[in-house]
């Protein structure tokens, strides 16, 4: 009795990674296929037309290298794109770690007056929707003239992405002894010696998942772009999103798979990092 | 201790300054907007017009409020369903099997995937000409693909919710995974020792034991699911219609008035889930004291 419910349990859980991998299944099909048309379940001919029409692969034929290098220097716009939220993504990231790494120092080792108040507001836009302040600021920053500029999708940016990264680097200097500095210092260290030498070996590796996913946060991040970006600032998920709208399956299969393929990778790297105890995860409610 | 407090000052002013002049400041104006401040069209009195009007116009007031319930409906809906799943879900997989490993990435697969994907994953996977319509087909269950069950862009909101129950169980996954972990077999092991049956280890045991995290994480999935766009946006029909995608509507409309009650809606999504989470978090306070 035991070990037949124990073998429905296992079966179950086959069933639910098979039922959970299934949009993936069909995001490669779509891309790869070529009139996937219904009732089909095997698409009849294998094609990469999606990828020759979105300019990522040359026709055949022109299939060689400098074929690829001369397609790719057009500047198709999912490449515009995909250089766009690499560069937003980098920036930000970058940004967000060096502003936060002084204030989780002094969060996670120093008690003090309006603390509790502090991280409140800190992490308030964890909580309330993205939509209750972009449509204020969106009119703000047209006559500021941040409006449509890569400087201001930076910006806008960094608001889901600074509260998480102060808490999760919070956490780790929660769990930071001090001490260490202290004797590097008195054994004639300067404080930039110590800082690369004893704090950043220190902290960096939970340093690196809260950059991965601050970089995924913004990676993902369709609202606040479109509207700060104001349709001047393409980015892959604008391009996802009204490839989606407009219907056509194949070109979205194979943008969406351009677009989660950072993420996955991320995923693989890290998953020996990510459990729930690590603040990096909470992280992922907001992706 | 004077250049103590100088330097929490110095390192904490750079994050507040973002969080309050863009996060804050966003809401403000918002708020301003919303009660007919606006410069812009030269009009400088504030009122309470747009709440007036979103809340209780004939034109407004029936979108609204279908709209209020589509949202409490599709977030309670999504976030209990993902917890209950991904609950069974780590109970089971924790025990060793064949190809636990390649289960377990499955599992947190969707865990860093963006919401846009998972949304248009549903699309491939549910609408009528989708992925189950197509097996449901070569199965014979089904003749045409308009007998196939609208699963995606209805009005029940069923394809908001599975893509919101595929993309935040890989969260509770990830997070129960971690507290069972931590927990180790020893407190089930005494149970069982003591006599309690499968069911009351799962019920006087474990639950006990995940609620506080799995209460924390489904906050923020609530109010994630309560507030995001783009879900909504691609998988929702014109009416019901999610509040989010409501509120941006009305900003993008050219007609200037309806930015002042897209304002209003966004201000009242807030306000919402502001109050929700405080009740919440009062509620599981108050039953995790009482456990």
């Amino acid at each position: 009795m035991n070990s037949n419910l124990k073998k429905i349990n296992i079966y179950a859980i086959y069933l639910g990674a098979i039922i959970l991998i299934l949009p993936l299944i069909a995001f490669f099909i779509n891309a790869f296929s070529f009139r996937w048309f219904y009732p089909q379940v095997i698409p009849k001919e294998l094609s990469l037309q999606a990828w020759v029409r979105l300019k990522l692969i040359p026709k055949s034929g022109q299939r060689s290298f400098e074929g690829f290098i001369d397609l790719w220097a057009s500047n198709p716009a999912v490449i515009k794109a995909l250089i766009n939220s690499l560069t937003i993504g980098f920036l930000v990231t970058v940004v967000s770690i060096i502003i936060a790494l002084p204030a989780a120092r002094v969060l996670g080792l120093l008690n003090f007056r309006f603390k509790k108040l502090i991280i409140f507001i800190m992490v308030s836009p964890t909580i309330l929707p993205p939509i209750a302040f972009v449509l204020g600021l969106n009119i703000n920053f047209i006559s500021l003239g941040f409006s449509g500029s890569f400087l201001g999708v930076c910006l806008v940016h960094l608001v889901p992405i600074m509260p998480y990264v102060v808490l999760t680097m919070t956490g780790i200097f929660a769990n930071y002894n001090p001490d260490f500095e202290h004797q590097a210092r008195t054994l004639g260290a300067n404080k930039t010696k110590t800082f690369f030498l004893i704090t950043l070996p220190a902290i960096a590796p939970g340093m690196v998942v809260a950059a991965l996913f601050a970089f995924l946060v913004s990676w993902s991040q369709y609202l606040l772009t479109f509207l700060i970006g104001a349709g001047k600032v393409m980015t892959l998920p604008l391009l996802v999103f009204s490839t989606a709208s407009s219907g056509n399956p194949a070109l979205t299969a194979a943008i969406s798979i351009i677009f989660i393929f950072p993420a996955i990778l991320i995923l693989f790297f890290t998953s020996k990092f990510v459990s729930g105890e690590s603040g990096a995860t909470s992280g992922f409610g907001k992706i | 201790m004077g250049g103590e407090r100088l330097k929490i000052i110095l390192s904490l002013t750079p994050p507040l300054l973002i969080i309050i002049t863009l996060f804050f400041g966003g809401i403000l104006y918002g708020l301003l907007q919303s009660l007919g401040y606006q410069p812009a069209i030269g009009k400088y009195d504030i009122n309470f017009s747009a709440y007036y009007n979103v809340l209780f116009s004939e034109r407004y007031a029936r979108m609204f409020w279908t709209g209020l319930g589509l949202n409490l409906w599709v977030s309670f809906a999504s976030t209990f369903l993902a917890a209950v799943f991904a609950l069974f879900a780590a109970l089971a997989i924790r025990k060793t099997f064949f190809a636990k490993t390649i289960c377990n990435f499955i599992y947190s697969l969707n865990l860093p995937m963006p919401h846009l994907v998972v949304a248009v994953g549903m699309i491939f996977v549910f609408s009528q000409s989708g992925l189950l319509a197509r097996f449901a087909s070569q199965l014979g269950f089904i003749n045409s693909p308009g007998e196939f069950p609208v699963l995606v862009r209805d009005k029940y909101g069923f394809g908001i919710i599975l893509a919101y129950i595929w993309k935040e169980a890989a969260f509770f996954f990830i997070i129960l995974m971690s507290v069972l972990q931590s927990l180790g077999e020893n407190f089930e092991e005494l149970a069982q020792s003591l006599g309690a049956n499968k069911w009351q280890r799962f019920r006087y045991v474990i639950l006990p034991l995940v609620m506080p995290n799995l209460f924390s994480a489904s906050i923020i999935v609530f109010a994630f699911s309560f507030g995001a766009y783009e879900v909504p946006a691609l998988l929702g029909v014109i009416y019901p219609q999610m509040l989010p995608v409501m509120a941006f509507e009305f900003f993008l409309n050219p007609d200037l008035n309806a930015r002042s009650e897209g304002m209003a809606l966004s201000i009242i999504i807030a306000l919402i889930v502001m109050i929700l989470v405080i009740i919440y978090f009062w509620l599981t306070q108050a039953k995790i004291r009482k456990d």
